[in-house]
């Protein structure tokens, strides 16, 4: 049984040179974990550059490392006890390398954090412990090493223990145990010791024997993390993790933030028997039985339990690059799978991460290895939870540039706020504002979606719920139809074929000028002649703006049927002239980019076909190309 | 009804499957290289089970020109059985100038075959991404690796400064003439991948199997290549021999033991 049970990934921290990886390479040696003549190989490699053999240098492989004598990054390294199977996880305790420590210690279950008995609880100590607590690690056991170098004295024990305590209460973290070790020797690390028989508590490694992998992930309330969704054959399968709960076929699911709802059709997994229930942890794919859009970062919930939907939220934020982070710059926030532009509002609080020290009056920055609590602000509504309630959905990194600059955890999500619009403007250098600058602004190209179709094919109706769905993504988006052309810039354009081909060339030259601006525009007009459209997409390329061809096709005894405005009715009637279908004719497109049927599709149904290709020619990193 | 707890195996396979995933959502170009080893056809299986039966990029396989039969005969098997898509690719340029290791020692001719070729193809075909089968547990100076781990246009992997990695968050993008290299499989370690093999009945070529007393553990080029001396037949046995050695895996690999350090100078070049 032991043997395929799941590893506990255990972090070891603590100040630099108290003994972290010569514990390490003492847990390996003892737990007969190292191939057979490593010691010997690294026993002839510390001759070779003159130097006494540690336990230590098995972590350090590299040619450099041994140069140097420190650890520089993080490596990960199994084990197993009678108990269970470990993965150590070495983070190096030099205060410039915080990135790797967090790199290292994010996956962690358990840290162990070495105080060295000689030198007592120092700098790095506290602020590892800090760190700990940051990403939510709450399984801390400390290890108080070099007990040799203090004659294995149980009063010096005593003393860092209580001081150290002291200091974990105030960080909210309660030590599983404190145990007195000596690494260099062996004492208490896999065997009990002589030396230090005062001790009645376990050793280093029945201290970890008894930690628990950290609380199931199967009992949180249900999260489904969107990666993508695949059409590799005629199934249309959604991608994703689970990071919490569990999920049934059947179950009812709302993917949010777009907060539409379908059924579980099935659960896929490639060459495994379907039971039809997948857990926390599985990545899986599912199908719907409503072919509702969904795309990558949206996150599926039950609907008993769904998650925050906001555009601002509190967090702590690590910063680990070397450029600060500044209130008002834009920056893109990574929760899971969503990827969304923010800006920090307000930081409320900066602290040093090595010092732990508050400093004061300072709200506009954070610097490299600061810690921060501020507000963040973000474009489109973001998914998540608070850290505290479901942690997978509640930490994020905060990205510049393609790079990670510094990770967060949310608190008190606070529900959307539009009123709170954007306290600081972004200025840009001198000279023309080009489109790749407009999209990196708003986070998407603008654009002209030209619908054409037959009068009572549904063109108003889709470009309506369409333009909701843009709008509702935070993107810069309008309508132009016959309502809001024909009685303003086209009031003095009739019906005659002349006015027709005039009225199709205003609405493409404005259609140009707002794509040209940042806006995606969606023009919903019969449009019937080859020609005029094929202008409209000159003119709009000539513009630079991309244009994309909806085809809104229904039958016309269908939108005959439907005749919303009477006007069929009136055309056969004579009671018009030159209607499109009846007595004018209508030129279907030869190549349009989109086709929707609106006699087989129903309205939303339509709107996720045109948006599963829209999208995607949307992408602010396609511009400028 | 609860759903039993998930192996250790179960947890490997769905941080691999969603690797894969993240990797084919932030590149635009990818392949995989493939060597039909074990560990490579662990590789294909979660690429299967990650698009659900259909790997839609292109695998690679740098053909070294020293390669064993038996080897090839599989990957003519497997290309056909899996449908892939597959590029080979030969350092021809290095051949005609005679490289081989009839003459070279083998670090000089496993960097001109397996790293320059595998430097060629990607100048060929401007791959940003590459999916490879490294394990943190084959050797000391893989253990750094990320999952996501950028090199530069020269290959160079700068494993001082690589960037941070957590929460599932990954160095997801490159500039002109770097690529990335994906790393399903950092967490696997050797008798894992055994036991997947076993578990999921995955196609491996036979050489990793005792014949006359001997068997490969690890697979490379025909000449630098040594089995072991064994009787295991089948994975039950291997895993029973793995558990009770302490060997480690590439001791038969010749160009990692030609001199001291022979692997990092490698890797620093751009080898897998």
């Amino acid at each position: 049984m032991t043997r395929n049970a799941e590893s506990l990934k255990v972090v070891f921290v603590g100040h630099v040179d108290h003994g972290k990886s010569t514990l390490i390479g003492r847990i390996l040696h003892d737990t007969e974990s190292l191939p057979e003549g490593k010691i010997d190989q690294i026993k002839q490699a510390c001759a070779a550059e003159g130097m006494e053999f540690e336990f230590a240098f098995v972590l350090d492989a590299l040619l450099e490392e041994q140069e140097q004598n420190v650890t520089i990054d993080t490596t990960q390294i199994p084990f197993r006890t009678s108990r269970r199977r470990y993965a150590i996880i070495d983070a190096p305790g030099h205060k410039e390398f915080l990135k790797n420590m967090i790199t290292g210690a994010s996956n962690a279950d358990a840290a162990v954090l070495v105080i060295a008995a000689s030198e007592g609880v120092r700098e790095q100590s506290r602020r590892h412990a800090y760190l700990l607590t940051l990403l939510g690690i709450k399984q801390v056991i400390v290890v108080v090493n070099k007990m040799d170098l203090v004659d294995f004295s149980e009063q010096r024990f005593q003393e860092i223990k209580t001081e150290y305590q002291k200091f974990l209460v105030d960080l909210d973290l309660t030590a599983r145990c404190f145990v007195p070790a000596s690494a260099k020797s062996g004492e208490n690390v896999a065997h009990k010791s002589e030396a230090l028989r005062w001790y009645h508590g376990p050793t280093v490694l029945e201290a970890l024997d008894a930690t628990e992998p950290t609380a199931s992930l199967v009992d949180l309330p249900f999260r489904f993390c969107v990666q993508d969704v695949y059409r590799f054959d005629e199934r249309r399968i959604i991608a994703g993790r689970i990071e919490t709960g569990t999920l049934r076929a059947g179950d009812e699911l709302i993917f949010s933030p777009a907060n539409k709802s379908s059924k579980v059709q099935t659960i896929e997994r490639w060459n495994t028997e379907k039971n039809g229930v997948a857990i926390a942890g599985d990545s899986i794919g599912i199908t719907l039985t409503e072919q509702i859009f969904v795309e990558r970062g949206y996150v599926a919930s039950h609907q008993t339990e769904t998650p925050i939907e906001t555009n601002r939220f509190r967090a702590d934020l690590f910063w680990i690059a070397r450029e600060p982070l500044r209130v008002g710059a834009p920056y893109t926030v990574r929760l899971a799978t969503q990827d969304v532009k923010c800006q920090v509002v307000s930081i409320e609080q900066v602290m040093d991460s090595s010092t732990l020290e508050i400093k004061i009056d300072k709200y506009e920055q954070l610097d490299r290895n600061e810690v921060g609590r501020l507000t963040i602000q973000t474009r489109a509504p973001l998914v998540l939870d608070n850290h505290d309630r479901i942690a997978n959905l509640g930490r994020f990194a905060l990205v510049d540039d393609g790079e990670i600059r510094g990770g967060g955890t949310i608190f008190g999500g606070i529900y959307t706020d539009r009123t709170v619009a954007k306290s600081k403007n972004i200025s840009w250098t001198g000279g023309k504002i080009t489109p790749g600058q407009r999209a990196l602004q708003t986070g998407h190209r603008g654009a002209v979606v030209w619908f054409t179709g037959l009068s009572g094919a549904g063109k108003s109706t889709i470009a309506q719920a369409l333009e909701r769905e843009l709008f509702s993504r935070a993107m810069n988006t309008y309508v132009l139809d016959g309502d809001n052309i024909r009685h303003g810039l086209n009031s003095n354009l009739g019906f005659s074929p002349e006015d027709r081909v005039e009225n199709i060339r205003r609405v493409s030259e404005v259609a140009k000028l707002m794509a040209d601006s940042g806006v995606v525009v969606i023009t919903a007009f019969i449009s019937p002649y080859l020609m005029d459209r094929r202008r409209a997409r000159e003119i709009a390329l000539e513009g630079n703006a991309e244009f994309v061809e909806v085809f809104v096709e229904a039958p016309l005894e269908v939108c005959e049927a439907r005749d919303p405005k009477n006007l069929y009715k009136k055309a056969r009637a004579g009671e018009i002239r030159d209607f499109t279908g009846i007595d004018a004719p209508y030129e279907p497109p030869e190549d349009p980019e989109i086709i929707v049927q609106t006699d087989r599709q129903t309205v939303d149904e339509s709107v996720a076909t045109i948006l599963e290709h829209l999208l995607p020619r949307l992408k602010a990193d396609s511009a400028d190309e | 009804m609860t759903e039993s707890p998930r192996t250790h195996l179960d947890q490997l396979e769905n941080q691999s499957i969603f690797i894969f995933r993240e990797a084919y959502h932030s590149f635009k170009n990818i392949a995989m290289p493939w060597s039909m080893g074990k560990d490579s056809n662990v590789l294909i299986w979660l690429a299967l089970k990650s698009f659900f039966g259909k790997i839609p990029f292109p695998v690679l396989h740098i053909d070294t020109t020293y390669e064993f039969p038996e080897m090839l005969e599989f990957r003519e098997w497997a290309t056909a059985h899996y449908q892939l898509k597959l590029i080979v690719k030969i350092n021809e340029e290095a051949r005609a100038r005679g490289i081989g290791y009839e003459t070279h020692d083998p670090v000089t001719v496993t960097h001109e075959l397996k790293t320059v070729a595998l430097q060629q193809a990607l100048a060929e075909y401007k791959w940003d991404a590459l999916i490879t089968g490294i394990r943190r547990d084959e050797d000391p100076t893989r253990a750094k690796e990320r999952y996501f781990s950028p090199r530069n246009a020269q290959f160079e992997w700068d494993y001082k400064d690589q960037p941070p990695e957590f929460w599932g968050q990954f160095a997801a993008t490159t500039t002109k003439g770097e690529h990335v290299r994906v790393q399903p499989l950092l967490d696997w370690t050797e008798v894992d991948i055994w036991r997947y093999i076993q578990r999921e009945n995955i196609p491996i070529p036979q050489m990793y199997f005792a014949r006359n007393g001997q068997r490969f553990r690890s697979l490379g080029c025909s000449p630098i290549t040594k089995p072991i001396t064994s009787n295991a037949t089948t994975i039950d046995e291997i895993v029973t021999e793995l558990e009770s050695t302490r060997t480690s895996e590439r001791a038969g690999r010749a160009q990692d033991h030609h001199e001291r350090n022979a692997m990092q100078k490698l890797r620093a070049k751009g080898f897998l």
